[in-house]
């Protein structure tokens, strides 16, 4: 490709990262908080103790809080694909159209119809009917996040589809592939837990918070202890799930791994980086580092340095600590013995592909069909390297993504899961010996919490999105294919002003939730 | 089972069910219409508040069913999806972002701290309610009137620029807002009547609905007052649409070659020749009277019913007859071959039976929704009830 708007593909990314950040500060309360509502009101419901009815009242004025501004968050991104993306929602929107309606059929109505009853039934309905819709809330927007995982693990890994010549895009061939996606269900599950452990880390600040000030201890105690036991469970699962990501990586996206881990040049037996930075910020420039990064003026001389685990990284990747982790290096230039193509080869493969298209077109027009048979077969050879052609004559950097910025979001995101991993049960332990009034230092980690929790939270999505940059479907398309024909000063206006209504209404929501916090359980 | 189907027959089959989102969608707006009438309905700041809480314990419903039928029309037929939104970039901006400003302001107006204000989120409520609904209309009375845009989808193969290799390019720099001043065939006329009709729909719908819904003799007294006023406009303008839309060119597909060109009242042969499209119609438009008789000469809380039946099934048609009988849905006037029809935008054969039987889903799910419906709306809403919710807006 000779020409690239890079402004106007640099600014649509923006905004779409800006979108979904935001959006996510919110959803992993929802999804975890309402399973949490759901348990609270099973608790009054069973024992009749409206103790725990006026807990959950109180949890249930935060979740409502944050829930509206969760879904105005929301909106933006279900059509986002097509104001900003038009060309990748035409290219896949066969496959990828689907999961996002099945989404809002089973798992939006069945949320909105049931929030409602859960916010204003109380009154109108039956106990247990009642109870059945905070069910129903909670399974309704854990389903949605089900639905745009897979459309999202889909697009780290394309499978079940085939392109079709004739309608020029990508069509589905398998539902069940699709769904049952190794890497969307991977996903799935580690999403979801970690939204649980941030539930956990939210309700726990909470608690704690209203602890240091001496306020409802009973009821913030209770909370707290529901807390711990399912932010474990969560973090548990987040870990194991994790893993089972680093893997999928390691077999899928080769180069976001390589950039994660800042690795150079792949070895067998590599380490794992425990603790490091990236060599090239150590000269207090990280910001520079970042900001160049962003641009796609990455340096193919990344080295890290820190602490490190002797061959933990082939057993993360592979299970085999002999195991060969190629580096960056390795695929950008190849490794013969290890049986990796360059990307100049990959690049060459994918013009060829592209090219076979655009005659199979012609001959097809021209009604030449053995030639175009011909084409058609060339191009299905090369099909798996298509989107790499799109870089003929491109500088190979824009193929490698922002590795300041995977390095760093994904260690940040492992170092503080870890802490979490004893977190809980220092938690369950001193409210269990019923001791935790007194430690104050560990309530004033407790409230802390909740901002590693958000960190934690953006920084696996940062790891999962910037890494598989430059791709918007993995091999197959790249960013700079995939935008809309739009205006940059367009994409700019919208970008801004989405960053100044959510920053406003983020705002109101943090002061109407302190407020509302402050107030206490008797309100 | 679905499988089996034509291909032809699917894309028929999610074009009713495409145009049955779109008619509850229309139906659901009367919680922006409500959002209008805050003001021109109470006395005072209570009352206002019963009537923010009439309409706000339904929000969640229109809403979701705008991106239900945004995922929908992706699914189904994502050239209309890409093209649409990629294209008319400013319109469904514009929407999506008074739906943005709408879900938050519901919660936090009342709330203490608030930081912006409670006259604000009000103003937002109102902007919603004014924008959302016109824009809405506008931007379906295009797939009669047409856009400036262009489709070839062999654009992706292109190497020269990124811009070259976009699918869907939109003519103009408005993107889509030119809709309100195109002045050939006195498009921008057609679009804004449309526009208008939807609004003024909407807001009727919300009279009938509050209506059915307090008790407070000062409210009803003023709910009474704007019925009619509101049932002529919305007949006026309404009828001025359809009448007119029987009379333009439309944009015919030939079956044979799959060329599309100009037909003279199109439309009004697209009712004559398929008949289901007419009887349609008839049931929608006969169900709107009957609504309105019932609501201006009888008073009665039914009205709300019939009129919301009539505007969900008024709504089918017209998508019937945008589409079905050799139209094309989604007309370019820049380059009629770009125009887009239901044959040239469907998802595949395979994905369409897949969401096929995704779709025998939505008889449940209307189950559930009628059945929260009735357990909420069992009490009248009135200052004195409000009181006593621990959870309101």
């Amino acid at each position: 490709m000779e020409h690239v708007n890079w402004e106007l593909v640099d600014w649509s990314r923006a905004q779409f990262a800006l979108t979904a950040l935001y959006h996510w500060i919110f959803v992993p309360l929802t999804l975890g908080l309402s399973f949490m509502l759901a348990i609270m009101e099973t608790i009054y419901v069973k024992t009749g103790d409206e103790k725990w009815l006026k807990i959950e009242k109180f949890w249930l004025r935060l979740f409502g809080i944050n829930f509206a501004i969760g879904v105005a968050t929301g909106i933006i991104l279900e059509f986002e694909f097509g104001t900003n993306w038009s060309n990748y929602s035409w290219f896949v929107g066969d496959i990828f159209g689907a999961p996002l309606a099945i989404e809002g059929i089973m798992a939006f109505f069945m949320e909105s119809t049931f929030v409602a009853i859960m916010f204003f039934g109380w009154n109108k309905i039956s106990k247990k009917a009642h109870l059945t819709a905070t069910w129903l809330t909670a399974i309704g927007t854990n389903l949605s996040a089900l639905w745009i995982l897979t459309a999202n693990g889909w697009m780290q890994n394309p499978v079940g589809m085939k392109f079709n010549p004739d309608t020029m895009r990508n069509e589905m061939e398998n539902f069940w592939e699709v769904l049952f996606n190794p890497v969307a269900v991977n996903k799935f599950v580690h999403t979801i837990t970690s939204a649980y452990t941030f539930s956990a880390l939210f309700v726990i600040a909470v608690s704690a918070y209203l602890l240091l000030k001496g306020k409802d201890k009973v009821y913030a105690k209770y909370s707290m202890l529901i807390a711990s036991v399912f932010g474990f469970i969560g973090i548990v699962a987040t870990i194991i799930t994790g893993d089972g990501s680093a893997k999928q990586v390691a077999k899928y996206q080769p180069m976001k791994l390589a950039a994660m881990e800042g690795l150079r040049t792949g070895s067998r037996g590599a380490p794992l980086i425990a603790i490091g930075k990236p060599k090239h910020t150590t000269d207090k420039d990280l910001t520079k580092a970042i900001a160049d990064d962003f641009k796609g003026n990455n340096q193919l001389d990344v080295e890290v340095e820190g602490f490190e685990i002797p061959y933990g990284l082939s057993v993360l990747a592979f299970n085999d600590p002999n195991a060969f982790v190629p580096g960056v290096n390795d695929l950008v230039y190849g490794n013969e013995k290890e049986g990796i193509p360059s990307y100049a080869e990959r690049i060459k493969s994918g013009k060829i592909s592209i090219e076979a298209l655009a005659n199979y077109k012609k001959a097809k027009k021209a009604g030449n069909n053995d030639e175009a048979e011909q084409y058609l077969k060339t191009f299905k050879e090369h099909f798996k390297d298509f989107g790499y052609g799109y870089f003929d004559g491109h500088d190979m950097n824009e193929l490698i993504p922002p590795i300041t910025i995977s390095f760093m979001s994904f260690h940040t995101m492992v170092i503080l899961g870890t802490w979490f991993l004893i977190f809980f049960p220092l938690i369950f332990w001193s409210v269990m010996k019923n001791n935790i009034e007194k430690k104050k230092w560990l309530l004033r980690l407790g409230v802390l919490g909740i901002l590693l929790g958000l960190i934690t939270q953006e920084a696996g999505w940062i790891t999962a999105e910037a890494g598989r940059m430059p791709w918007v479907i993995q091999d197959l398309m790249p960013t700079m294919v995939a935008v809309s024909h739009i205006e940059t000063s367009g994409v700019m206006i919208t970008f801004f002003l989405f960053f100044i209504t959510f920053t406003a209404l983020l705002i109101a929501e943090l002061k109407i939730m302190s407020t509302t916090i402050k107030k206490g359980f008797n309100n | 089972m679905f499988e089996t189907l034509s291909y032809e027959t699917l894309q028929i089959y999610w074009w009713i069910i495409i145009s049955l989102l779109g008619g509850f969608l229309v139906f659901l707006l009367f919680v922006q219409g409500g959002q209008t009438l805050m003001d021109r309905l109470s006395n005072n700041e209570s009352e206002k508040t019963v009537i923010v809480n009439i309409t706000g314990h339904k929000w969640e419903f229109t809403f979701t069913t705008l991106v239900v039928f945004g995922g929908a029309f992706f699914a189904s037929f994502p050239l209309f999806y890409s093209t649409s939104f990629g294209g008319a970039y400013w319109v469904w901006y514009a929407i999506l972002f008074a739906f943005i400003l709408q879900a938050v302001s519901y919660e936090y107006r009342k709330k203490k701290n608030n930081v912006l204000g409670s006259k604000t989120f009000e103003t937002f409520l109102k902007f919603n309610g004014f924008a959302a609904p016109f824009l809405l209309g506008v931007a379906v009375s295009t797939m009669f009137t047409g856009s400036l845009f262009s489709v070839n989808k062999a654009n992706i193969v292109h190497l020269g620029s990124n811009y070259e290799a976009v699918i869907s390019q939109w003519q103009t720099p408005w993107h889509g807002l030119e809709a309100l001043w195109t002045l050939e065939h006195l498009a921008f006329l057609q679009n804004i009547l449309l526009g208008l009709s939807v609004l003024v729909l909407a807001r009727l719908n919300a009279l009938l609905y509050i209506r059915k819904m307090t008790d407070n003799k000062n409210i009803l007294a003023k709910v009474d007052k704007c019925v009619p006023r509101h049932s002529i406009l919305f007949l006026v303008l309404f009828l001025t649409w359809f009448i007119r839309l029987l009379f333009i060119d439309g944009f015919a597909v030939n079956p044979f070659n799959n060329e599309v060109y100009l037909q003279a009242h199109k439309y009004f042969n697209n009712l004559v020749e398929n008949p289901i499209s007419l009887i349609i119609l008839l049931l929608g438009l006969i169900s709107v009277l009957y609504g309105l008789y019932k609501a201006n000469f009888k008073k009665e809380e039914k009205a709300f019913w019939y009129l919301g039946v009539g505007t969900i099934l008024t709504v089918m048609a017209v998508f019937f007859m945008a589409a079905f009988n050799n139209t094309a849905y989604y007309p370019s006037t820049f380059d009629l071959q770009s125009s887009i029809t239901l044959a040239n935008s469907a998802s595949s054969h395979y994905t369409l039976s897949v969401m096929a039987y995704v779709s025998l889903m939505v008889p449940f799910v209307l189950a559930y929704i009628i059945w929260a419906w009735r357990a909420m709306d069992s009490h009248k809403l009135n200052e004195k009830e409000l009181e006593q919710e621990t959870e309101k807006y």
